[in-house]
């Protein structure tokens, strides 16, 4: 796994994974790989893999069986979607504006190249 | 888990290691980092009992490591940066050796010098130096101790062998276990170490987790230089700057960057992670 950007390693493992929930490779109920596992396949510490299985479990993307492994939830592709849209319209959107502005693009010469 | 407190080294007149305080806790991969000559693997042979602290104390689980009692010695490993190339192949060499240390496991070196695509038939005194440095990795990894010491453990290592090496560490190593890495190439191994220790002569200048480094640092990569800034340093497509956190906002590690922060600014550093 290639790692760029200044966001935390534990975050872009994250997104890896919820991209792989919306892209329908990971269903809900599919068993993940234990901290360890994944932490050697992708040659990371398992502490960064053990702060990711936390950040998802918070968001309700995957799920802890004691003893038994972590799994994806039920509902994790709508948790995805709500949390990206989210962060779509609070960051993602106000810089898009920004650079828009800066460049002098009309709402109207935006409104035609996208739709 | 090892409390190492307030030690001295010296070679000769000039001290190596002075005051030097550090604990170790269990479970904990610990990237030793330093300039050279501070005394890395100096730390490393005394924390295996290769030689005695001439003050102070260092207690591994509560054994002092110099009095190289048996149990102690089979529940740990030193790797040291030049190893030793036998006549015997491999294989014989890893099958004597490896009855001293009562978790080590044949199938388990075997597996691992099959990730380094390494013969293990072959003779160590036949090999290339990072064939031999693999066929001793390989062994250090499958005697599986609580204790792990490597220094430098991917000098001379090939590009595919670095990869193979991560995968290897973290596939092989027990979670209970302490395990040390000092190394120079933190390119290799900035995924994997964590928490990070950099070490003065005099001083124990950072031991932190990466957890508390971005949330007191920011590793910033953009085009615009901060005013606050404490290290920056041009890079193609802009800086890379390293400032304190004051957003909560979390960024990735630039192991480089943190260690010419930390040197660039020991006391304001020790201030910013002191945990008085």
């Amino acid at each position: 796994m290639e790692f760029d950007s200044n966001k935390p390693i534990y975050l872009q493992i994250a997104d890896a994974i919820c991209n792989r929930i919306l892209q329908g490779e990971l269903k809900a109920e599919d068993r993940i790989p234990s901290v360890r596992e994944y932490g050697a396949s992708i040659g990371v510490n398992p502490n960064t893999v053990a702060r990711t299985y936390d950040t998802l479990t918070d968001q309700g993307v995957i799920y802890n069986k004691r003893g038994i492994g972590f799994f994806v939830a039920e509902n994790a592709a709508v948790n995805i979607k709500n949390e990206a849209r989210e962060k779509f319209l609070k960051e993602d959107l106000p810089n898009f504006a920004e650079k828009a502005r800066l460049l002098d693009i009309s709402k109207e010469e935006i409104i035609k190249s996208l739709f | 888990m090892i409390k190492i407190s307030k030690i001295y080294y010296s070679y000769g007149a000039k001290p190596c290691l002075e005051n030097i305080s550090l604990d170790l806790e269990d479970g904990k991969i610990y990237g030793l980092l330093g300039e050279n000559g501070v005394g890395k693997t100096t730390l490393l042979t005394l924390l295996c009992g290769l030689k005695p602290v001439q003050s102070g104390a260092i207690k591994v689980d509560g054994s002092v490591p110099y009095k190289r009692e048996p149990v102690f010695l089979a529940s740990q490993f030193y790797l040291p940066d030049e190893v030793a190339a036998f006549e015997a192949k491999a294989i014989t060499f890893a099958h004597d050796k490896g009855i001293f240390w009562p978790e080590y496991s044949e199938e388990t070196f075997l597996e691992i010098m099959k990730i380094f695509e390494m013969d293990p038939q072959q003779k160590m005194n036949q090999m290339s130096a990072g064939q031999l440095k693999k066929t001793w990795i390989s062994f250090a990894l499958a005697c599986r101790t609580k204790y792990l010491y490597l220094d430098e453990p991917t000098n001379g290592l090939d590009i595919p062998s670095k990869a193979q090496f991560r995968k290897a560490m973290m596939s092989y190593t027990r979670e209970d276990s302490v395990i040390v890495i000092s190394t120079h190439q933190v390119k290799d191994l900035e995924n994997l170490i964590d928490p990070i220790i950099i070490l003065d002569n005099q001083d124990v200048l950072l031991n932190a987790s990466v957890e508390e480094i971005t949330s007191k640092l920011y590793f910033d990569y953009g085009t615009t230089l901060n005013p606050d800034s404490l290290y920056s340093e041009q890079v193609p497509g802009g800086f890379i700057q390293v400032y304190p956190n004051t957003t909560g906002e979390e960024s990735k590690v630039n192991v480089e960057a943190l260690f010419n922060t930390v040197h660039k600014h020991k006391e304001l550093i020790k201030g910013i992670f002191s945990h008085e």
